[in-house]
């Protein structure tokens, strides 16, 4: 803006110098110039303003333009051979997969063309408000190429989207004609509503050849597994109306809406039956059609015949009925869904939207037509809890992939990218989001087998300048049955740790990695020097623990491996007067941390704590030096969800000779910067994940009346 | 100034003006404009350029059907037109009216023998397949009953050149009384076709409107939503348990020696050689192993091409095994057939199948996400092999090598399970059966242990609950189980037992007010603490008043079928002749309609628990309702003197049991123990009137893969002064043992799976003040 106004700052002064002329045309030429100035800086701005969007529109806009006044006409010769539509397509014959070698998917659009018969001047198509919005969708997405040749899938600018509407004998010669067609390799065909009458096939029958259908009415008949992709029929009454909260079952006064107009009539008639036999009226909602002939609006068939607004009155039903007509796919799936209403469908056979992604079972009712008479009594044996997974599933899908025509184009293609690229496609897991609560998770580490025995562990021992206290440590577990090897992290950067030869000679693996800079996550960063899978974090001068304690806690991590399993524990209270979290060290009943000076982890999660930590928790932990384990016992719950397992009663470290708890020596100022860390972690995660447990873990004849000697682990006990 | 310049002056900015208006305009609705811009002028009444386009569809399109339209009737029969068995679908090849009850499989009876006395052949695959339906609970002897037919001629085996090839099968269908066009059939089958084409549908017979489950079905052949495919397996495959899957260890970054390994035949000439035909491209001796050979079938020297040598040669240097146990991920290239035996090998050995077979459909594709735990290739581009698998993230490897073995040990492990997994997925294609969400098909322990008839919601089941976010209900139920039935009076231990329940915190933890609010908003029905007495003993029913005061907890009575003289009046109002179906020791553990909640605290008459004992075991169960949490540990060991299992309950540093005399476990098992443990395991417990809580036990680790839970001290639990039990008869361990043995062989492994920790209460004999603990009754119990 600053430039616009220097440029009007000149202007001024033109006018100036040549204001003492008296000829009034002079004053209106100028005027009129100055209005061109004006005019010219304001588009200068407005230009530059948007400079990049200028340039890539005009890019764009060389290729295609969607603007309908630019339409070409095409004359199209009636004499061309018909092909009829390839059954036998699949994925791996039909589509050219040559052509889609690039790292990602792209789509080329035809520009609009409107294509008209050379004798009749028929217009074989016209364009809906629709497939428009699908061509934009296409356009703006992430797919979209103006360059064919770098493009692996082709989308006509041809409305097919509805068989009634269209000239079935012209659009089969307006594909033909289209530049890339090559028998509609790697074409895309939308299209809603296929058929005519009086057969109203499945398909539409037009000569698409090998092209890929994208349709809204396939049965399994139709539908060529894995190559065509099975699309929602929209609804142009959702174009106004905007996504529903979530209602719950409260409202939702009628067990089951009928309030599709065009079902068949001998599905209907039971229907009919069935709500005079319905025990209460509230269990079935009849509708039909109004007077005025709206479908906005659905009158009660019943006595009095209620308007009702539609679709808003299938919000007042927990399940809407969605039923065979003449075509099998029907926008009224949408628009129950768009009501948070569960789907109850009874068209056998019908291929539904995005078939082979989403796992309609959990969010809508099948019936087999020749069941509909008993759909009440299966809808009835259906749990509340059932009830709202399902609608919380209906709502998810519908806000997901099926809002808009956007959202439905959109997801069509990354059905077809997960199958041309299918290393990148999403499990259908991750399609469906089974995780829809906050707290729901996946445990990375899901292999249920005990982990082996004879692998053991490694111990990582984070150390400064202690040598004194690190060689102890080192002496005492290289007794230790089940070490491996020991890894010792030296975090000094001024001085050299000692040499290999000064230290402690085990019969173990020791090596010493000397770290760059001084930082607390070098303990937990995945060394490819560690071949365990279990690690034992261990602090330098934590010199207490026995043998069998640590070999105990190993054998209890082989039972628990996704967990962390450690010596000393803390735990997480919430704190009413300041309303905040807080960290306590006392011993008390529960506990919800076990710290990683002394405790045994997956290798996995030092991976994750290095590389996928959320947030900035890993720089906040290094620049203050503090919390590390605080966060690592963060990351495991809230993956896994998972509590912490305590090992032996184990209390005291940091100074054995101490009477009482650590408090005495503990310095308040380091509590209160711990239970900020845990106040900060929490609002990172969004949650607290943290799990309080009441149980510690033993060895099975811990304390007991029994022989030393025939007890496998007999050095535990002691705080 | 010139009138001349003057008018240029003007025209040119006219000019200008012009261009500048309509060139704005094209701008304007240069369709490239960010949505926030959009949504502006939408909010200003700024028509969307779709807007003014008319929509696709119309009233017309929706409008109601004329009662009498034709057009109706006969679309709706357009649909039904298609017949013909190469059409085929559930709604119209099969017959679900013999389904609606229960789920039955009838197998036809061996043919007669022949005019030369000789059996009809039959493989030993075969075999073991018509084994697993017998022996199984699907299985019906009543032909009227049944639901779906599987033949006894052996189908597997349809290569008109292999010695298993079966003769004659049209008359020998057409023979059968039940066969119907093949309605209601299973025909199962592995290899099709013969050279040289390998025609994937030339079975030698026509299989009419019979279901096929067969192996490398392609996408073309295969039936959506009717056929199964199922994997191909060996001839030593085994009937029941199997092998586990090979991997271990779980280590991260799985540090394999290749990354990429195949070795195999190839064909040289004709249908389905030319993928391997150029695996050599792919080896390169570090990383990458690819060995072909040409060195197979009899006239192999006179179709070898020149790289044969060559090949041979390289292909002697690698071992199967080792390259198999080393890999990271193994190529499972297509054969003369699109499926090889390899898939299933690479799947065991945890090495991650990359299949190079186009069109073929992965066994169970229509269950089973392959996305978690298979990478795919496309035979067209194979030189991409290699970047497809370098490009493929440490995380990824370790997810889905550690799918492979889950799905291997659910579903492929032995022919037992590929069948029952077959008929699952027919099973859940019948209008009444639940259908599992793909994340119970895809997680263990998978579908075949997750009856979808006990509940409708994951939520409700012990597994995953971590996975979904929740906790399991809270509360549970008390079942002690009477065998004794010893009079009842203030010292009787029944008596002292039901007192101790009585005193649960957890009676009034949950406010009445406070779970009503709670489970509004979660729409779950409240529950309670409750008592259920199982009265298995031959004495009558003690009278009502005799039991001590339960205050508000439910108390029911359930006379079993045992105890014949059980008097409705003497019984609580509750009281009902349990099940007739089978009585026997079995019946503690039915899922009787009482119990309500997740957790079932189960309890023979005669334990001594104090209620922190108790309420300490429920709160480590909540942490871990997948197992078995309790107090009597016991362990099984392999006695290698006898050559089989030994069961022991002495004191051992480890233990693989925890006896439901005093345990809590989930509600479910209740519910899998009666309906999906096999009969002969049942029967082997009904007649030795012992041995269920084993039973239980290893079901519980057969579904979990993990030992029970031990918690604190106790280990005697029996009140000793009743006497009389039959604990204290030496025959019955004896019998427990041999139990042990029978119930691994059925199971075909032994689930059991050893521990060696017990869970304490936190400051559990730690020398501080007894009022900071929580659970003091405890400290007071030695063992």
């Amino acid at each position: 803006m600053t430039k616009c106004k220097g440029l009007l700052g000149i202007e001024p002064r033109n006018i100036n110098t040549f204001h003492l002329k008296e000829n009034i045309l002079n004053i209106l030429t100028y005027t009129l110039l100055t209005i061109v100035v004006i005019c010219a800086i304001w588009l200068f701005c407005d230009i530059s303003g948007h400079r990049d969007r200028f340039f890539y529109s005009k890019r764009d806009s060389v290729a295609l333009d969607l603007s309908l006044s630019h339409t070409q006409e095409v004359l199209l010769r009636s004499d061309s051979e018909y092909r009829g539509r390839n059954v036998n397509c699949t994925f791996w014959d039909c589509l050219n997969i040559y052509k889609c070698e690039h790292d990602t998917l792209k789509v080329y659009i035809y520009p609009l063309q409107e294509f008209l018969d050379e004798q009749s001047d028929k217009v074989a198509t016209t364009l809906s408000s629709e497939y428009f919005q699908i061509l934009e969708a296409v356009l703006n997405s992430r797919y979209y190429t103006s360059n064919p040749n770098e493009a692996c899938l082709f989308l006509p600018s041809l409305d097919l989207l509805n068989q009634d509407v269209f000239d079935k004998h012209l659009a089969g010669p307006a594909l033909a004609s289209l530049n890339f067609w090559d028998r509609g390799e790697n074409h895309l065909i939308f299209n809603m509503l296929p058929g005519n009458a009086p057969t109203y096939n499945t398909i539409l029958d037009v000569n698409v050849d090998n092209a890929i259908v994208l349709g809204g009415g396939f049965d399994s008949w139709t539908y060529r597994p894995g190559f065509d992709v099975s699309i929602p029929v929209w609804s142009p009454l959702l174009q106004q109306s905007s996504i529903l909260p979530a209602h719950t079952t409260t409202h939702r006064k009628y067990l089951l809406i009928v309030a599709q107009l065009n079902l068949l009539p001998q599905h209907l008639r039971s229907l009919r039956e069935l709500s005079r036999s319905a025990s209460s009226a509230e269990q079935l909602l009849l509708l039909g059609a109004c007077e005025n002939r709206e479908l906005t609006s659905r009158c009660s068939t019943m006595h009095h015949a209620k308007r009702w607004d539609y679709p808003r009155v299938l919000a007042r039903g927990k399940f809407c009925f969605v039923g065979r007509s003449l075509r099998i796919g029907q926008p009224d799936l949408l628009e129950a869904m768009s009501q948070n209403c569960i789907p109850v469908l009874a068209i056998d056979n019908f291929v539904l939207p995005f078939e082979d992604v989403i796992d309609w079972s959990l969010a809508v009712i099948r019936i087999r037509e020749s069941e509909i008479h008993s759909v009440l009594r299966k809808l009835q044996s259906i749990s509340n809890v059932k009830v709202v997974e399902m609608q919380k599933q209906v709502q998810w899908l519908y806000s997901n992939y099926l809002k808009d025509l956007k959202s439905i184009t959109i997801t069509a293609l990354e059905v077809l990218e997960s199958r041309i690229f299918p290393l990148q496609a999403r499990s259908s897991r991750k399609w469906n989001a089974i995780s829809k609560n906050s707290h729901s998770t996946f445990n990375p580490l899901f292999l249920t087998s005990l982990a082996p025995k004879s692998q053991g562990f490694t111990a990582v021992i984070l150390t400064y300048d202690r040598v004194e206290s690190l060689f102890l440590l080192i002496q005492k577990l290289a007794v230790v049955p089940s070490l491996q090897s020991i890894l010792v992290i030296w975090n000094n950067q001024r001085k050299a740790p000692p040499h290999l030869s000064t230290f402690p000679t085990i019969a173990k693996p020791l090596k010493i990695i000397q770290t760059r800079e001084n930082k607390l996550s070098n303990r937990f960063y995945p060394y490819p020097e560690i071949e365990t899978e279990a690690i034992l974090t261990i602090d330098d001068d934590i010199i207490m623990l026995t043998s069998d304690e640590l070999d105990f806690g190993y054998e209890l991590w082989r039972e628990f491996p996704d967990h962390i399993v450690g010596f000393p524990s803390r735990i997480h209270v919430w704190d009413n007067a300041t309303m905040r979290w807080h960290y306590e060290s006392e011993w008390t009943n529960q506990i919800s941390m076990v710290l990683t000076g002394a405790a045994f982890h997956h290798k996995y999660w030092s991976h994750m704590y290095t590389y996928a930590m959320p947030g900035d928790i890993k720089h906040w932990v290094d620049d203050h030096m503090n919390c590390e384990d605080i966060a690592m016992n963060f990351l495991v719950a809230n993956i896994t969800n998972n509590p912490p397992i305590k090992v032996t009663p184990r209390k005291k470290f940091k100074c054995p000779e101490c009477t009482n708890t650590e408090m005495l020596s503990a310095d308040l100022n380091h509590m209160r910067e711990r239970s900020a860390c845990i106040d900060r972690f929490s609002k990172i995660y969004g949650r607290m994940p943290l799990r309080t447990v009441e149980f510690r873990a033993d060895p099975v004849l811990f304390r007991d009346n029994f022989p030393d000697k025939l007890k496998r682990y007999n050095d535990i006990g002691s705080l | 100034m010139q009138a001349k310049k003057r008018y240029i002056l003007v025209f040119v900015s006219c000019a200008f003006l012009a261009y500048c208006y309509f060139g704005v305009y094209r701008l304007k609705v240069a369709p490239h404009r960010p949505r926030r811009a959009q949504h502006e002028s939408a909010k200003d009444g700024g028509v969307q350029p779709y807007a003014q386009l008319p929509s696709f569809m119309g009233y017309e399109h929706r409008r109601p059907l004329s009662n009498d339209s034709n057009v109706a009737a006969s679309a709706a029969g357009a649909h039904r037109r298609k017949q013909g068995s190469a059409a085929c679908r559930m709604e119209t090849c099969f017959d679900f009216t013999k389904c609606y009850d229960q789920f039955l499989v009838y197998v036809y009876p061996p043919e007669p023998l022949n005019s030369l006395g000789a059996a009809p052949p039959s493989s030993a695959n075969y075999q073991k397949i018509l084994t697993a339906i017998q022996e199984s609970r699907y299985h019906t002897s009543d032909p009227a009953a049944a639901c779906l037919f599987v033949l006894g001629i052996d189908t597997l085996d349809r290569d008109s050149l292999s010695e298993d090839y079966v003769r004659n099968v049209p008359s020998r269908l057409a023979r059968l009384s039940h066969w119907n066009n093949g309605r209601n059939h299973i025909i199962f089958n592995l290899y099709s076709g013969t050279w040289p084409d390998y025609a994937e549908h030339s079975l030698g017979f026509d299989a009419g409107e019979a279901i096929l489950a067969k192996a490398s079905m392609s996408v073309l052949q295969l039936r959506h939503g009717f056929d199964v495919s199922i994997p191909l397996f060996h001839k030593q495959f085994p009937l029941r348990a199997g092998a586990t899957g090979s991997v271990q260890s779980n280590n991260f970054p799985a540090n394999k020696k290749y990354l990429l390994a195949f070795k195999g035949k190839r064909y040289v000439h004709g249908i389905g050689s030319e993928t391997r035909n150029s695996l050599f491209h792919l080896h390169n001796g570090r990383d990458m192993v690819m060995v072909t050979t040409c060195r197979h079938g009899k006239s192999w020297r006179e179709l070898q091409d020149n790289r044969c040598d060559e090949d041979n040669r390289e292909y002697d240097r690698y071992d199967y095994e080792t390259l198999l146990q080393n890999s990271t991920f193994c190529l499972v290239p297509r054969g003369r057939r699109l499926g090889s035996f390899r898939f299933l090998e690479a799947l065991q050995a945890g090495c991650i199948p990359v299949l190079l077979s186009n069109a073929w459909v992965l066994p169970f594709e229509s269950k089973i996400d392959w996305k978690q735990a298979a990478i795919w290739a496309d035979e067209r581009l194979l030189l991409q092999v290699p970047d497809i698998v370098r490009s493929i993230s440490a995380e990824r490897i370790f997810a889905l090598r550690q799918q492979t073995q889950v799905l291997w040990e659910r579903y492929f492990g032995s022919i037992e399970k590929i069948v029952f997994t077959t008929f699952e997925i027919i099973r859940e294609r019948l209008p009444d059966y639940p259908v599992r969400s793909s994340l119970v098909w895809n997680s263990a322990p998978g579908a075949l242990l997750t009856l979808p008839t006990f509940a409708d919601s994951s939520r409700f089941m012990p597994f995953q609950l971590n996975a979904l976010g929740v906790e399991p209900r809270h509360n549970y139920t008390a079942v002690v189980y009477v065998q004794i039935g010893a009079a009842l009076g203030p010292n009787a231990a029944l008596y002292k037992l039901v007192r101790t329940i009585t005193k649960s915190q957890f009676v009034d933890r949950v406010s009445t007010e406070e779970c009503l609010r709670k489970s509004q908003r979660l729409l779950m029905s409240c529950f309670h603490l409750q008592i259920l007495i199982l009265w298995a003993a031959d004495r009558p029913l003690p009278l009502k008043k005799r039991w001590p005061p339960t205050y508000h907890i439910p108390l029911h009575v359930i006379a079993l079928g045992g105890s014949a003289r059980a008097s409705p009046a003497a019984g609580s109002p509750t009281a009902q002749s349990g099940p007739e179906a089978r009585p026997g020791i079995s019946q503690r553990f039915l899922p009787y309609e009482e119990i309500q909640t997740d957790a079932v605290l189960s309890l023979d008459e005669d334990a001594i628990l104090n209620t922190d004992e108790l309420d300490f075991a429920y709160t480590v169960w909540r942490d871990f309702p997948e197992r078995i949490v309790g107090y009597p540990a016991r362990a099984h060991f392999w006695d290698d003197s006898k050559n089989a299992w030994g069961y022991t309950s002495k004191w051992t540093n480890y233990y693989s049991i925890v006896l439901t005399g005093a345990a809590f476990y989930h509600r479910y098992y209740n519910y899998l123990y009666t309906n999906w443990l096999s009969l002969l395991l049942l029967k082997t417990v009904q007649q030795s009137s012992n041995c269920e809580d084993i039973l239980m036990n290893l079901l519980v680790s057969h579904v979990t893969r993990k030992p029970p839970i031990k918690v604190t001290q106790r280990k005697g639990y029996k009140d000793r002064e009743t006497g009389r039990s039959p604990w204290n008869d030496p025959d019955h361990f004896i019998q427990r043992q041999s139990c042990l043995n029978t119930f691994a062989a059925v199971f075909g492994y032994m689930p059991l799976i050893r521990s060696n920790l017990r869970m304490d209460p936190m400051l559990y004999r730690d020398p501080v003040s007894n009022l900071r603990k929580k659970y003091r009754q405890i400290e007071l119990v030695g063992s």
